[in-house]
């Protein structure tokens, strides 16, 4: 657990008393990045009582107790936790070993979604039911698998001294990496989790220092992808109201774009300084579905208005400078690699998810980092955190 | 860039790594600057938004508050019905969608069950009628005729009629106490339009759909304060329209009640009256057209001298307020509006319009004196008055000498006033007056006297009457030029060469124009209501009471009372004497004058009655009665249209509203206990302390009553002509009128009359 850096030899010497070990100079504790944990804290705690919220009253849903969604997303956050602590334990680098395996878990995992063992949830095969109320969504985990592949295999003869950028064919063989489980979550189909996956695999590629020419070709190969993917009518027909609602904020605001409406209103309705919490007739009156999960935003810019919706993207900026600070200031292209992808996961699934209440984007099913219900994603984003505390704690300290 | 550590990193990493940082940071600025936009900037309208999403109003109609008259009796009230409704809401809550108690329902109130499903269904694009167009949080009324009986069952079962309730409700209902009628003073309801409905959403006062509003008269002028404040209840609604909360109560405030200063019982006098000078003037023989007279039209005003409060007002031809009430049926509203209809709608004291006549010549004479002539001069009476080839007769030819204005005033003198006008009319300036040289006396006074104006009467839609001055006629010859140069013609029929002479010179001011407009004729246009001004102020010594018949508004609870203070808005342009002089002439006009014939017998020692008459020509018409008169206390105007002479048509009709009042019996004695009103009703009827006001009850019909005595009247020849009196002093004489020049008036003059 200690890093290289560590003076104090274990058996030798008066002993610290352990809490002010943990706080010692060099210590873990010292060198954790404390901003990005508290406002990740922060978001989370915005979250919880978001969703309690946006559940207390929707009987159909929260099966009498309007607890019941307060406490499942407490045990997420206490899992999540427990994840990003044991992340830390482990460290990043000893995680590089067990890439392999849990690359192949997570791809498992979803092609378990395919088979008969998933569930479809709004239009999206993407869930496996576990029983008890409890379900898990693997592709979740593939953002975080695909993230440590791509940049084991990236930065492998990089940080070994044997050239400066990954090559060509490594290039290559990572995007193949990422590819399968890309075609396996197109199949399901989740545009969203495409989407963020085809982002991460670009900031990886940007921070790996891989050639222009892959990075430009992957930008065009995405949007020959979503014309391909338009012309083919591979979406379904729901996925193409959302971008026609898009298209047309004033569509059919009883049908295809109720959604996007009621969220509008009800983020709009908040003012400067929102209805208080608890207090937002378009939440307390469910105008908005899936309110606690991908409209979280939306209880937000209702209950806390300006102040409190603008405070979570503030924390969310504070969550990914941060990142990008750790991004930027590790000696290891691997941990720059892992930090940049996660840097890319969050943004983008950040931006698209309160975009997408905000008018400005279409929307997809993606849950608000740290913020929005669901166990799955929010042991997912801890881990991040937990991966780039790890970068942080374990680089060498600047002079 | 600055702070590179030594991570032996590419500099290509580096500045992409910084790139990513711009880029994530200024996506996350673009969230922030969209959530301003939505938030701050587009806020309030969001908020609009959200509250119309889920927040629906339950109103409670508000009573609407009674229209009474001065003792109390009320003209306007409402009558309580049973309406049974069904709250939609609680029905939907039931198993089976409240069906088997809409079953039940129909079977206790006699209807059938398809009936009463259609009449709380919801009217949407597929549904036709019956069905329910408001809100469908309102209670939606099944039957307004519902039984006492009918309700009992199903109040006293109201475990068995789940969303069910029979409330006694007010509809609006005439009374017509005494017989009186009132109805274009009342005015009337009609249901609120969509728009109207649209338009107070938001208010602190918005509108049932099943609302009534007040369309004219007081229902219309004193709507928002008999209206009341309906109650709203808001309720806060989730997505699917169930109830989630009560956001916001407030209870109905009922209409507050609007005391006017109408005597139903005098009110009811003069409406009888005027029907029946109406109905006498239609035996008479005119022997101009060589028919009866048509006597379409009518009005009488009764007006407290003194403050300018409405004692009476009637209009005729009349209607039955009544048939508003409940929803006016197309057939009477037809009736009452249509292109064949005589316009009963029409308030004809104030909003009928015609040239006056002699009684005009108060105006001239207060123009003259003001001019600068004497009162007590001498001006020649002559029998006619030429001017450039033009002949002016006096009405009856008849030629009295030099006489005074007072004199001229009591005989109806026309040429003395033609003389007058003649010679202002030159000394400023004649036909091509120098720029600002005219002092036009005559027409100044006129406006002086308020005329051209309304009076600004407390009921809507008044119109101004006109004063043919220079500048009316300059607007009036642009206006129309371009008719009358087109179909003028020098040599053509009468009509064409008045088109002629118009398009020629009508921008100006000529000599004949003025000369008619002295004695009220011409263009001239005024309102019975502005007369009673006018001859109310002479009486009262000279000022113009803004006529009212609103007298106070009382809170539903009677605790506010807010009276409403009688009001001038100017002064007769005449000293004391001059007034003293005029109310003197205007005395002799009852006692010796043209309208003596019709006030045999009367006590002028103990009430002293003032009165002038008209008879005003309109082409193309038969002549328009008028007579104004006054006492000390009230100024009394009645005014029908094609009837013939002032005082022949309503001479008597007026003598007995004033005998009405004062209680004048057929041997000239006065009995007070039979008089209606010898002195204005100073004080407000009483409020009790719950609020509501004590009315006297009227017995039988004062008109009635009043007729005993007119017929007694008759008898002894107290308004008809004696032999020796059929002279042309009292007659209307036609050969001589066709030869006086007045100006046709093609169209306008058919549209003019009252």
């Amino acid at each position: 657990m200690t890093g290289a850096n560590n003076f104090s030899v274990s058996g030798y010497g008066p002993q610290r008393a352990g809490w002010t070990r943990l706080f010692a100079r060099d210590s873990v504790a010292r060198r954790l990045d404390w901003p990005m944990l508290l406002a990740a804290l922060a978001l989370s705690a915005i979250g919880t009582a978001l969703v309690f919220s946006a559940t207390r009253n929707r009987t159909e849903i929260n099966q009498g107790d309007p607890h019941y969604f307060l406490v499942r997303q407490l045990m997420n956050i206490g899992i999540g936790l427990a994840l990003m602590v044991g992340t830390v334990w482990l460290g990043h680098r000893a995680l590089r070993n067990a890439v392999p395996i849990l690359y192949g878990a997570s791809v498992f995992g979803i092609l378990l979604v395919l088979t008969p063992l998933g569930a479809t949830i709004n239009g999206s095969r993407n869930w496996i039911v576990l029983g008890g109320g409890f379900s898990l969504q693997p592709s979740e985990f593939v953002k975080i698998t695909i993230i440590l592949g791509m940049a084991m295999m990236l930065a492998a003869r990089v940080d070994a001294g044997d050239r400066t950028y990954p090559d060509h064919r490594t290039v290559l063989q990572s995007l193949g990496l990422a590819a399968v489980p890309i075609l396996i979550v197109l199949l399901m189909p989740d545009l969203g989790t495409v989407l963020v996956l085809v982002t991460i695999i670009l900031g990886v590629l940007l921070a790996s220092g891989a050639s222009n020419r892959w990075v430009f070709g992957l930008l065009i190969a995405g949007t020959l992808g979503c014309v391909a993917i338009w012309q083919l009518h591979i979406l379904d027909d729901y996925q193409i109201n959302r971008f026609a609602a898009f298209a047309n904020p004033s569509l059919d605001p009883a049908g295809v774009g109720y959604n996007t409406n009621q969220a509008r209103i009800a983020i709009g309705s908040g003012g400067l300084t929102g209805a208080g919490l608890f207090h937002g007739s378009q939440t307390t009156g469910q105008f908005v579905p899936e309110q606690q999960t991908d409209f979280v935003f939306t209880v937000a810019g209702e209950e806390l208005g300006f102040a409190g919706a603008g405070l979570i993207i503030l924390l969310l900026g504070v969550v990914l400078w941060r990142a990008c600070r750790i991004a930027r200031e590790t000696t290891e292209l691997y941990g720059t690699v892992v930090a940049a992808g996660i840097v890319a996961w969050f943004a983008f699934q950040a931006f698209e998810n309160i975009g997408m209440t905000l008018g400005i984007m279409p929307v997809t099913g993606l849950p608000l980092p740290f913020v929005s219900y669901g166990g799955s994603s929010m042991f997912a984003v801890w881990v991040a955190v937990g991966l780039l505390q790890s970068i942080q704690v374990q680089r060498p300290m600047s002079a | 860039m600055t702070n590179i550590p030594e991570t032996g990193r590419t500099p290509r990493v580096q500045t992409r790594l910084v790139v990513i940082q711009i880029l994530v940071l200024s996506l996350l600025g673009t969230l922030g600057g969209r959530l301003w936009y939505l938030q701050i900037r587009e806020g309030a309208q969001y908020q609009k938004e959200a509250s119309g999403n889920h927040v629906q109003q339950v109103v409670q109609p508000a009573v609407r508050g009674s229209i009474l008259d001065a003792r109390g009796v009320p003209l306007a009230d409402n009558e309580t019905r049973l309406v049974v409704s069904a709250s939609r809401t609680d029905l939907l809550k039931q198993k089976d969608d409240g069906k088997a108690v809409l079953t039940k329902l129909a079977g206790v109130l006699g209807m059938r069950p398809q009936e009463v499903t259609q009449k709380v269904r919801l009217c949407d694009a597929k549904t036709p009628q019956p069905c329910w167009n408001g809100s469908p949080y309102q209670p939606i009324p099944i039957t307004d005729e519902a039984t006492p009986k009918q309700a009992l069952q199903i109040r006293e079962r109201s475990e068995d009629f789940p969303g069910i309730t029979a409330e006694p409700e007010a509809v609006r209902s005439y009374p017509g106490p005494g017989k009186s009628n009132t109805a274009q003073v009342l005015g009337y309801l009609s249901p609120v339009t969509d728009d109207e409905v649209q338009q107070a959403k938001d208010t602190a006062s918005p509108y049932l759909r099943s609302d009534m509003v007040g369309r004219s008269g007081l229902e219309r002028q004193y709507d928002p304060a008999l209206r009341g404040k309906a109650g709203v209840t808001r309720y806060e609604v989730d997505n699917l329209g169930r109830v989630i909360g009560k956001a916001k109560s407030d209870a109905a405030e009922p209409g507050s009640n609007l005391v006017t200063s109408i005597d139903a019982r005098v009110q009811r006098v003069a409406e009888y009256e005027l029907d029946k000078a109406m109905k006498a003037a239609r035996q008479q023989y005119d022997k101009i057209t060589g028919t009866n007279y048509k006597a379409d039209s009518g009005a009488v005003v009764v007006m407290e001298a003194k403050t300018g409060r409405i004692v009476a007002m009637a209009s005729a031809p009349t209607y039955d307020p009544n048939v508003w009430v409940g929803g006016i049926s197309a057939k009477d509203y037809k009736a009452l509006t249509g292109k064949n209809s005589d316009y009963p709608l029409l308030n004809r004291a104030t909003q009928g319009q015609s040239a006056p006549g002699s009684t005009f010549k108060v105006v001239s004479t207060a123009a003259a004196v003001q001019a600068g002539y004497d009162f007590n001069g001498n001006y020649p009476c002559t029998s006619s008055y030429s001017v450039g080839g033009q002949v002016f007769k006096n009405f009856e030819g008849e030629n009295f000498g030099p006489i005074s204005l007072g004199k001229a005033l009591e005989v109806s003198c026309d040429t003395v006033f033609y003389g007058l006008a003649d010679s202002e009319w030159k000394r400023d300036g004649g036909i091509n007056p120098k720029k600002g040289q005219p002092k036009d006396w005559f027409f100044k006074t006129a406006h002086q006297f308020g005329l051209g104006k309304r009076t600004g009467i407390d009921l809507p839609n008044e119109v101004t009457g006109r004063v043919p001055d220079r500048q009316w006629k300059l607007d009036y010859w642009k206006a129309n030029k371009d008719t009358w140069c087109k179909s003028g013609k020098k040599n053509g029929t009468y009509v064409e060469k008045i088109f002629y002479e118009n398009c020629l010179e009508g921008n100006k001011m000529r000599e004949g124009d003025e000369i008619n407009y002295s004695i009220g004729q011409g263009d001239t246009l005024l309102t019975p209501i502005q007369e009673a001004v006018i001859y109310g102020a002479i009486s009262n010594g000279g000022t113009m009471y803004t006529p009212t018949i609103g007298k106070a508004i009382v809170s539903a609870d009677g605790k506010h009372v807010s009276e409403i203070k009688p009001r001038s808005h100017g002064k007769l342009p005449i000293t004391k004497a001059t007034r003293d002089m005029m109310d003197e002439a205007l005395a002799a006009v009852t006692t010796r004058g043209t309208a003596a014939w019709k006030f045999n017998g009367w006590p002028q020692n103990k009430i002293p009655l003032h009165a002038k008459t008209g008879t005003a020509e309109v082409y193309g018409k038969q002549t328009t009665s008028w007579l104004a008169s006054y006492s000390k206390d009230y100024s009394v105007i009645m005014t029908i249209s094609q009837a013939g002479t002032g005082s022949g048509a309503s001479g008597e009709a007026v003598r007995n509203i004033y005998s009405a009042m004062y209680g004048v019996q057929a041997d000239g004695s006065i009995d007070n206990k039979k008089a209606l009103l010898p002195t204005p009703e100073k004080s407000l009827p009483k409020i009790q302390p719950d609020g509501t006001i004590a009315a006297p009850k009227i017995p039988g019909d004062p008109a009635k009553d009043q007729e005993k005595i007119a017929k007694e009247v008759a008898q002894q020849g107290g308004t008809t002509a004696p032999d020796d009196q059929q002279t042309p002093a009292t007659t209307p004489s036609p050969t001589d009128n066709r030869n006086t020049r007045r100006r046709p008036r093609g169209r306008r003059g058919r549209g003019r009359t009252a």
